[in-house]
């Protein structure tokens, strides 16, 4: 930085840096403050009534069904994407070829658009297997995608794991399942636990995929072969209808505070991992 | 009996891990086996190269649709790149501690942001702004670029700041030990060194920016038709798919599956080059 009062080409690169940086943090605070100054005056008790109809705009069903569409997801894509890890991490032998096949589908995986997704699930999901426009269906084809992200996370806790931990539990004669559940799965937890964050993130943001999965009703599902929209879904449709601005607005809010909130656990999961993702 | 249970597991665990393969040939499958026969019965030629698409006349060419996803993408990244870069030479190298600690979650942030919030806000805020500073009706080429650079700033970032953190700190030093200034060491010795990492940075956005559906829709204006300015309406692939799929029958919808596979293909290549990027920077 002393240099640059000498050297103009310095001091252009200086500026430009800081310049950038500014246009980053400037852009983000512009959007969020504008939803939130533009929406809060709006959150008013009727958007937050229990049954939808065209007057109240309620977005209580859809939040419902944002909360059982994660809780679904998860509950079908954590087993799995823990399974995998484990599977990769723990008892593949080096050289197999599984390994690098797994890694390749999950690394195309996470780069298919979202709406590829969406179109898979109304092929698959809604028509060949019938479910229909379901909570359920639009839960499958969210797991999936969901799935290459928890697998990358939970392998790399797996692998920051010190193998003294698993030679430890050998030495001591347990078998190798005792060793996964009882010494390796429980020390990756915060690992685990920042893929799960990341993945609840992405199911709550999702729209293009649960339109012809899961459907726009806008009713809280009762069961699993209910269609249903959930907060994204919710606030898209609105937002094109024209007539609920206001509505609209406040839906944002209420989402990226969901958001905030979410990312907020991911850093503090984050912490919890000694930092590794944070410094330099 | 431990043995067994043993035995089972492992059988589990392999059976979870291929699980993702399972997915990947089930999406080929589905995908390919309704949009290819549709592309067949319209002609692979009139399909992809094709500049009407009115479903209507039976007429289903998707080259605006093709042209409107490359413009939108390139506007994308002219405004994505260089503050992309920039700012994640920012994070790596100037940034002070107590100013990263804010930095480093609102970039994550950013990434976590709904995309119908992203549309929303174009279309409350920079359709108008658009409108007004350079004419026509606001939703356009231009718009679509505007807000697609936006989104795709977290993920060059992230990459390219990895990328640079993982130049070793001796190159940066013999800068600095030949007279360099900070900046000029960083720019000239520590940049080229992580040239690979940050140009799969780059790949990485464009894939965002091709698949993204729901926000440039809200911006874009969605007229089938190839753009002659920037302040004309477009329609994407994605945009095609979307607003087309819920109402559509026959071979209307097989083109537009069809119209999933193109993006596929395109999105398959992205991936190929991006995973042969991060290897050579692996190197």
């Amino acid at each position: 930085m002393h240099a640059c009062r000498r050297d103009p080409y310095s001091l252009v690169l200086f500026a430009g840096v800081w310049l950038a940086a500014l246009a980053t943090i400037t852009a983000l605070l512009f959007v969020i403050f504008y939803i939130l100054i533009k929406g809060i005056p709006n959150l008013t008790p009727e958007l937050f009534a229990w049954k939808y109809n065209s007057e109240n705009v309620s977005l209580m069903p859809a939040l419902i069904n944002t909360l059982l569409m994660v809780l679904l997801s998860l509950v079908l894509a954590v087993p799995v994407g823990i399974g995998s890890a484990v599977y990769l991490t723990e008892y593949a032998r080096r050289g197999n070829r599984l390994v690098g096949m797994v890694g390749i589908t999950a690394e195309t995986l996470s780069g298919i658009p979202s709406i590829v997704y969406g179109l898979f699930g109304s092929l698959f999901f809604v028509k060949f297997l019938n479910m229909g426009l379901s909570l359920l269906a639009g839960a499958l084809t969210l797991s999936i995608m969901i799935l290459p992200t928890i697998m990358r996370t939970t392998e790399e806790a797996l692998l920051a794991v010190p193998d003294s931990y698993r030679e430890g539990s050998f030495g001591l004669g347990a078998g190798r399942l005792r060793t996964v559940f009882r010494i390796v799965l429980p020390s990756a937890i915060p690992g685990i636990l920042s893929g799960v964050i990341l993945g609840i993130g992405r199911i709550v943001g999702e729209s293009a995929a649960l339109i012809f999965t899961a459907g726009t009703v806008a009713e809280a599902a009762e069961t699993l072969f209910d269609s249903a929209r959930t907060l994204s879904v919710h606030m898209y449709t609105i937002s094109g209808e024209g007539l609920y601005i206001d509505q609209t607005y406040a839906t944002a809010v209420v989402l990226l505070v969901l958001v905030i909130v979410i990312n907020a656990l991911s850093e503090l999961a984050a912490k919890k991992l000694g930092g590794t993702t944070n410094n330099g | 009996m431990k043995n067994w249970k043993e035995k089972a597991m492992h059988l589990l665990f392999l059976l979870t891990a291929c699980v993702s393969i399972a997915a990947v040939v089930l999406i080929c499958v589905f995908l390919f086996a309704s949009g290819v026969p549709a592309i067949q019965e319209i002609g692979l030629f009139r399909f992809l190269l094709g500049t009407e698409w009115r479903p209507g006349n039976n007429l289903y060419g998707i080259l605006p649709m093709i042209v409107g996803s490359i413009y939108v993408t390139a506007g994308a990244l002219i405004i994505g790149v260089p503050v992309g870069i920039f700012t994640a030479v920012f994070m790596a190298r100037f940034c002070p501690e107590w100013l990263y600690r804010i930095m480093r979650p609102a970039v994550n942030l950013m990434a976590g942001i709904p995309s119908v919030v992203y549309g929303f806000f174009g279309l409350v805020v920079l359709v108008p702004f658009v409108r007004n500073t350079f004419g026509g009706r606001g939703m356009s080429v231009l718009t679509a670029a505007i807000l697609l650079g936006l989104m795709i700033l977290p993920t060059i970032i992230n990459v390219s700041e990895s990328a640079i953190r993982a130049v070793p700190q001796s190159y940066y030093e013999g800068g600095l030990a030949l007279g360099a200034s900070h900046e000029r060491s960083v720019f000239h010795t520590v940049l080229p060194a992580a040239k690979s990492g940050i140009f799969a940075g780059v790949v990485l956005g464009v894939g965002r920016a091709i698949g993204e559906t729901m926000a440039v829709m809200m911006v874009a204006g969605n007229q089938p038709a190839i753009p002659e300015k920037l302040t004309d309406g477009v329609r994407t692939l994605t945009i095609n798919i979307v607003m087309e799929m819920g109402y559509s029958l026959d071979l209307h919808r097989g083109a537009l599956i069809g119209t999933a596979v193109v993006l596929f293909v395109f999105v398959l290549i992205i991936n190929l080059s991006f995973s042969m990027l991060k290897r050579r920077e692996r190197k």
